[in-house]
């Protein structure tokens, strides 16, 4: 049991001055994901057939290869942020919440390393 | 985690059902959480039949009738019963509202009452405020300024500056916003929730303050204001037609707008 004010409790550590870059960005991600991802199916529907060589064909295009990443790039920062925002909601424990949230962090920078180097290998034709 | 499980003691057991008087013509039922933190028992459901001939129409002139005339233990907070001071908040028919306002003909079937939810309760429908009220004090719900009154009249406002804050200011704390945001439900230790953000905006839009920048500042915080994520459960529940999310969503921009 505590004998610190109600006051002093809600007023804590103080603000971090910090989360509006994070909303903004959230934001602006979601709107920027609209888009690549309406020219994304777009561009598969137009593309017809979806077999390796026809897709490694369409890859290799500069500006397809550069939307994919852009695409790959945005989609796993908006789901980095979105996980992080639903680690910080329900994880309460602060080892367990700074753990989820690195660990996230960790995967999330690894599926878009790994999402980007493929695009890049066969853009760069070095995967034929 | 967050806690979803109920702690010991506080799973609901059916209780005592009170029957109407023989005779009675327009019987109504009362199923109304009991919880005496004295007693050791678990919190359980009460049933009272309450005759509506002989009864007052709204859900709160139920509750005085059950207290006078069925049982005197029953314990909830009302003051003015004409919905300004808040007092008797709680949970009817599943939403948060004030007894005195919520007619019982727009309930359907039996009058489930419950305390606001996710707070600690004291006792039955009286839920423990302490941290809601703390809340709404660090966020210095006064006028804070530099520039010195005038000696010989009140600071002025224009029409149009006093209607931005006519609605805001209506608020009358009754709690009915924050308790039915799960975001407050999770983490109502840092955030300050609907109510205590409601009025951070009264004050921020007031054209007499001088604190802007400083409340802003205060605010801009990953919990104090950005664990809310327009839920909108606040401006659904609010029995005085208040809009706490779009106050919210205003704060939000405001502080982005300070980046640009």
């Amino acid at each position: 049991m505590s004998l610190r004010s109600p006051l002093g409790r809600v007023l804590g550590l103080g603000s971090a001055k910090d989360g509006a870059h994070h909303w903004w960005v959230q934001r602006v991600s979601s709107v920027a994901l609209t888009l690549l991802t309406l020219w994304f199916v777009a561009a598969l529907l137009a593309l017809g057939r979806l077999d390796y060589a026809a897709l490694y064909v369409w890859i290799n295009r500069p500006i397809n290869a550069s939307l994919l990443v852009l695409l790959t790039v945005t989609l796993v920062y908006h789901s980095m942020l979105g996980v992080q925002v639903v680690v910080e909601d329900y994880v309460a424990g602060k080892g367990a919440k700074v753990a989820s949230l690195l660990v996230s962090q960790f995967l999330h920078l690894a599926i878009g390393a790994v999402g980007v180097f493929s695009i890049l290998r066969i853009a760069f034709g070095s995967a034929a | 985690m967050a806690q979803f499980r109920l702690p010991a003691n506080s799973k609901i057991v059916s209780g005592k059902t009170y029957k109407a008087a023989p005779g009675a013509k327009d019987v109504r039922a009362f199923k109304i959480y009991r919880f005496d933190p004295d007693s050791g028992e678990n919190p359980r459901v009460d049933t009272y039949e309450v005759d509506m001939t002989t009864c007052g129409p709204m859900v709160l002139d139920a509750l005085i009738k059950i207290k006078n005339e069925i049982d005197s233990t029953l314990t909830f907070r009302r003051s003015c019963r004409e919905g300004i001071c808040g007092s008797c908040a709680m949970n009817i028919d599943g939403l948060n509202t004030l007894a005195c306002t919520k007619a019982c003909d727009d309930v359907k079937g039996a009058v489930k009452i419950y305390p606001l939810p996710h707070m600690p309760v004291v006792k039955d429908l009286v839920p423990d405020l302490t941290n809601f009220y703390a809340q709404y004090a660090a966020v210095k719900p006064w006028l804070q300024t530099r520039t010195p009154a005038p000696p010989d009249r009140e600071r002025l406002q224009s029409k149009e500056d006093q209607e931005r804050i006519d609605r805001p200011a209506a608020c009358i704390l009754c709690a009915c916003c924050s308790t039915s945001c799960p975001s407050y439900w999770w983490n109502s230790d840092r955030y300050l929730g609907p109510a205590a953000l409601l009025a951070a905006y009264r004050w921020i839009i007031d054209s007499r303050d001088e604190a802007t920048g400083e409340r802003l500042d205060a605010l801009e915080d990953p919990f104090r204001l950005y664990r809310c994520h327009t839920i909108m459960n606040c401006t659904e529940a609010c029995p005085k037609d208040l809009n706490p999310a779009r106050a919210i969503a205003e704060i939000k921009k405001k502080i982005v707008e300070r980046n640009h």
